[in-house]
């Protein structure tokens, strides 16, 4: 297992390694000059030069990158452009803390819910209760989230007034104040999460009910219920757990519409707001937090399958 | 052996039925069996006969869609069809237990074998979860293995085939069952093994006093540790009889024909095949008349209307059959069928292949770090030894039987010559063809046609989306450049040789039976009309009565092909081999003429197989010689002689030091071994006279 570990964690460190090449690449193929984008379309030649030098822009691109990876591991992940030098990192990690108790919220709603759902249909397979459960989630999915969103404000904020309709918070609140704000952007990103989680487990639980074991253990006389907790779900829970991790990658960068719909200031918002100004830096930070994320996701999913896994794990 | 007079299982008359799409289709009908304590009863049946099925539904079982219609089965006069699903939770696990065919996918993988026992004992008797683990690696000392505490805390994929069955035999006795319901519990094994499992079965049964029903198509298995036998054709039992009276008077021709389709070793070498002719019946459209008429080689007019009754023929004796009497006083035999001895072909100097010291390493580790670790050390990096050293010639038109257990790296061996794995050193020669590359993709186009190989399972060597004429023109195109035409034409001719209407051709492999998609695939290997075939346990997974006729369809395909013929089963290797090559943890062993085979001496090695193959002849000689332990890892090869583990003719401290040389027996026979030889066969022949 402690092989497994490493060379899973050296499979992270070459992934993050690789993709800040390609996050660094493709900042610099996008048009326009970074000098001149600073400095205004009206700036003489001589200072975008001066400014370019001043900024390492004329040196070989493995330079600039040496010299970027290595302040960006440091710590020092420059100043916005567009917001007159604000220093990145104070900026992102305000942001990344946000979208932390947002996907926290999520998960802690969605999992519990997709898995009894799914199992529940898994293990009614072909009954009306199974039919319920598949056809309305996919439903569900099948709404862009601003629809869902949309339905949900109008009812649950406007109507019931359980939750704020905005979930726009203050940069320095604590999350027992932001906590009220995020039930609504939490509920639709549930909506969306809730379909594959339960379709993966329904899958799952159907597949090990056919399997010789279960059959084991039934014909041991052991009561139904203790069949399914420790010889069934065991086994079909596996690839729900895989998906339940990377999917905390996606709800910690990938909410843009959801966090634009709630005006909730994660860094899914941050980023459409870095795009649309052409902030190169702070999309690199932003970017790099997304796949450090992403990646971290995916080294716990692969450890915890290990781990729940003896094929894997004692291998 | 006393057997108790009141049957602990009784099954009464009964039919059980699939619905299948809106039909209801009687898939058992009318069954009856009474099994005492003690007694082992066996159920043979080729796949499909509903053996299975009935299993399943004593166990209280059956698939959604199936259902017992009528009749009852009794546990201790208790009808357990009319017991609800919580009332039959009781019985499961501790009245009544199942010892499935697969033990591997029978086990729970993420649950260690010691807790999978444990549990029933904690459900059962209520014992705490420290008594229950202590009870259960009781109850692995008791299925004999050696090492209970450090087995309990493995989980399934650490133990080997064998292992894992002792431990689902450990499970299916913890509660000391009444009944114990055995659906091919050896098939999936080696045939050491399961001749150590059965061992073990009929030691347990006898202890536990438990009334044993034994499913399986294996009549050699039945013969070895059956008390009765009932035999069961298209969901019906055609015959029921003691062990005995069944193998040496049988009444049904179905019966006669199974029997004879086993292949057997006779003293010369040879083995005699017969075959059953056709298929199942369809079980919607079953026949007025006798179910087996159709294939029935001793059929009359009033078989094909009239059903034959199921009369107590002789005492204890059960059959149905018109004519009997006829093939109980001796009126109406069958002769013994064509035989073919092995033909003693004239061996050319000039071998057709030619492998010298083929190896296949699998390393270990890192290859890149082991790779660096050995430049600098010059120690060779550690591998697995999958293939040692090999050397073979295999001459024009002559079969070469390759055995050995799993594990004994035969099929990498095969793979090897094939190109379908790469092999690490060695030369492979063909023909003209000096040292054929080891990738298959790497061999010149022409090179290709003349080695092909039949897989295990035509299932997966099929592809299910392509039509049989796909299947098959593909090589034609591909390696022998034919147009359509000339192709349509070949392949017809082909799909005639084995014996398939030319109308197959548009057929898809799903429509086909077991035995049908081997006839594809012998005849897709047959196509380019190579001079060699590798068939990679060809006939293992098919039913005795086909596997029957595929062999009979090799010998009848072979001209001027020479065949590899790979087997675990020397009996079936014997009908079609010339020449013997025996191996065991990458190594050949001993090679000798399929003549020599039941002479002595014979490698210690060839003689534990010979006497693992469970011979149809419940009077066979029982004291076997059985092989402890299990196959060592070809990652750890033992010192000097690889065997000398497991032994039984050790000789001395030498064997565990140097490696045997090869050591001529007669002209032709060699034998890998430091025992010598003219001692050897004093004490092989000993042993066997003892059996006797």
């Amino acid at each position: 297992m402690l092989r497994y570990t490493l060379r899973r964690f050296g499979f992270l460190l070459l992934t993050l390694v690789l993709t800040s090449i390609i996050i660094f690449v493709i900042a610099q193929v996008l048009p326009g000059d970074v000098a001149r984008v600073l400095l205004g379309r009206e700036a003489p030649e001589s200072a975008v030069q001066a400014l370019r030098v001043k900024l390492g822009l004329n040196d070989p691109l493995p330079v600039q990158y040496g010299r970027w990876l290595f302040k960006f591991v440091q710590g020092d992940w420059g100043e916005s452009f567009s917001q007159q030098g604000r220093a990145i990192r104070p900026l992102v990690l305000e942001r990344l803390t946000r979208s932390i108790w947002l996907a926290g919220i999520t998960l802690v709603i969605s999992v519990p819910l997709a898995i009894l759902l799914g199992v529940l249909a898994g293990l009614n397979a072909g009954r009306p209760i199974d039919g319920v459960i598949s056809v309305s989630s996919l439903a569900l999915v099948g709404l862009p989230e601003f629809v869902t969103g949309i339905v949900l404000t109008n009812v649950l904020a406007y109507q019931l007034g359980w939750f704020p309709a905005s979930s726009l918070v203050s940069p320095k609140a604590s999350f027992q104040d932001t906590l009220p704000s995020l039930w609504l952007p939490a509920i639709t990103a549930t909506l969306v999460l809730l379909a594959y989680v339960i379709r993966l487990t329904r899958a799952g639980v159907i597949e090990v009910l056919k399997k010789a074991y279960v059959r084991t253990a039934v014909l041991k006389g052991l009561p139904w219920r203790q069949v399914i907790t420790s010889h069934v779900l065991r086994n079909a829970l596996l690839p729900t757990i895989t998906v339940v991790a990377i999917s905390f990658g996606w709800l910690i960068s990938g909410l843009v519409v959801i966090e634009n719909v709630y005006a909730y200031p994660g860094l899914g918002s941050l980023m459409s707001f870095a795009v649309a100004r052409r902030d190169l830096p702070l999309m690199e930070a932003i970017a790099m937090m997304a796949v450090v994320f992403y990646t971290l996701a995916n080294l716990a999913a692969d450890l915890l399958y290990a781990w729940l896994n003896p094929r894997i794990r004692l291998e | 052996m006393p057997i108790e007079k009141q049957p602990v299982l009784d099954i009464r008359d009964v039919t059980i039925a699939y619905q299948i799409e809106e039909a209801h289709l009687d898939t058992v009908r009318n069954v009856s069996l009474q099994i005492g304590a003690r007694q082992i009863y066996g159920l043979v049946g080729e796949s499909g006969s509903g053996k299975s099925t009935l299993a399943l539904a004593v166990m209280g079982y059956l698939a959604a869609n199936g259902r017992v219609t009528g009749g009852q089965i009794l546990l201790d006069g208790e009808n357990l069809l009319e017991k609800s699903t919580a009332e039959m939770r009781s019985i499961w696990g501790r009245r009544m237990n199942l010892v499935p065919q697969d033990p591997g996918g029978a086990l729970n993988p993420a649950i260690r074998v010691g807790e999978q026992i444990a549990e029933i004992a904690r459900h059962h008797y209520g014992l705490s979860r420290k008594d229950a683990w202590a009870r259960s690696i009781e109850l692995l000392r008791d299925v004999r293995i050696a090492d209970p505490q450090r087995v309990a805390q493995r989980y399934p994929h650490q133990l080997s085939g064998g292992m894992q069955q002792r431990v689902m035999i450990a499970m299916a006795l913890s509660t000391e069952p009444r009944v114990l319901v055995l659906d091919e519990p050896t098939t999936a094994l080696d045939v050491t093994t399961e001749a150590t499992v059965l061992d073990l079965f009929n030691d347990l049964i006898q202890r536990h006093e438990t009334a044993t029903l034994y499913v399986t198509h294996n009549l050699g298995v039945v013969a070895q540790i059956c008390h009765r036998v009932a035999v069961m054709y298209a969901g019906e039992i055609v015959e029921d009889a003691d062990v005995r009276t069944l193998f040496c008077e049988p009444l049904h021709p179905y019966t006669i024909g199974l029997l004879r389709s086993v292949p057997r070793l006779r003293t010369d070498g040879g083995s005699d095949l017969m075959t059953i002719d056709g298929g199942l019946p369809s079980r919607s459209e079953l026949p007025t008349g006798c179910i087996f008429a159709a294939r029935c080689p001793f059929v009359q007019d009033r078989c094909r209307t009239i059903r034959p009754p199921y009369v107590e023929a002789l005492p204890g004796h059960r059959v149905s059959c018109h004519r009997w009497e006829e093939i109980a006083t001796g009126t109406l035999r069958l002769d013994a069928l064509e035989h073919e001895s092995p033909p003693q072909a004239e061996r050319p100097v000039e071998p057709l292949l030619h492998a010298e010291v083929l190896s296949k390493r699998y390393p270990i580790g890192t290859p890149l770090l082991a790779q660096i670790r050995a430049t600098i050390t010059h120690i060779p990096p550690p591998a697995v030894r999958a293939v040692d050293e090999v050397s073979l010639d295999i001459h024009r038109g002559e079969t070469i039987g390759l055995v050995g257990e799993s594990g004994s790296g035969k099929t990498t061996f095969a793979r090897c010559l094939v190109g379908l794995v790469d092999r690490s050193s060695g030369t492979v020669s063909l023909l003209s063809y000096f040292n054929l590359a080891p990738a298959v993709t790497d061999r010149p186009a022409e090179a290709l046609q003349h080695i092909q190989m039949v897989f295990q399972n035509p299932d997966e060597s099929l592809n299910p989306y392509q039509t049989v004429g796909e299947a098959l023109r593909r090589p034609l195109m591909t390696l022998l450049h034919y147009r359509q035409d000339q192709a349509d034409e070949r392949i017809a001719a082909l799909l005639r040789s084995v014996h398939l209407p030319e109308e197959y051709a548009n057929r898809q492999p799903d429509e086909l039976s077991g035995g049908e998609k081997q006839r594809v695939a012998i005849a897709r290997a047959f196509a380019t009309s190579p001079d060699l075939i590798v068939l990679d346990e060809a006939v293992s997974a098919l039913d005795v009565s086909v596997q029957a006729a595929i062999l009979k369809l090799l010998h009848e395909l072979k001209r001027d092909t020479s065949y590899l013929f790979i087997s675990h089963d020397l009996a079936v290797v014997a009908y079609l081999a010339d020449t013997i090559a025996v191996m065991y943890l990458g190594q050949l062993v001993e090679t000798l003429r399929t003549s020599e085979l039941l002479q002595v001496p014979v490698h210690p090695y060839t003689e534990a197989l010979l006497s693992a193959i469970p011979t149809p002849d419940p009077d066979a000689p029982r004291d076997r010689i059985r092989l402890d332990g299990e196959i060592p890892s070809p990652s750890d090869l033992p010192t000097g002689c690889r065997f000398h583990t497991r032994c039984p003719r050790k000789w001395g401290p030498i064997c565990e030091q140097e490696e045997p040389p090869w050591v001529p027996a007669t002209d032709g026979h060699l034998i890998r071994c430091h025992h010598p030889l003219d001692h050897l066969a004093i004490v092989q022949a000993e042993t066997r006279k003892g059996a006797e």
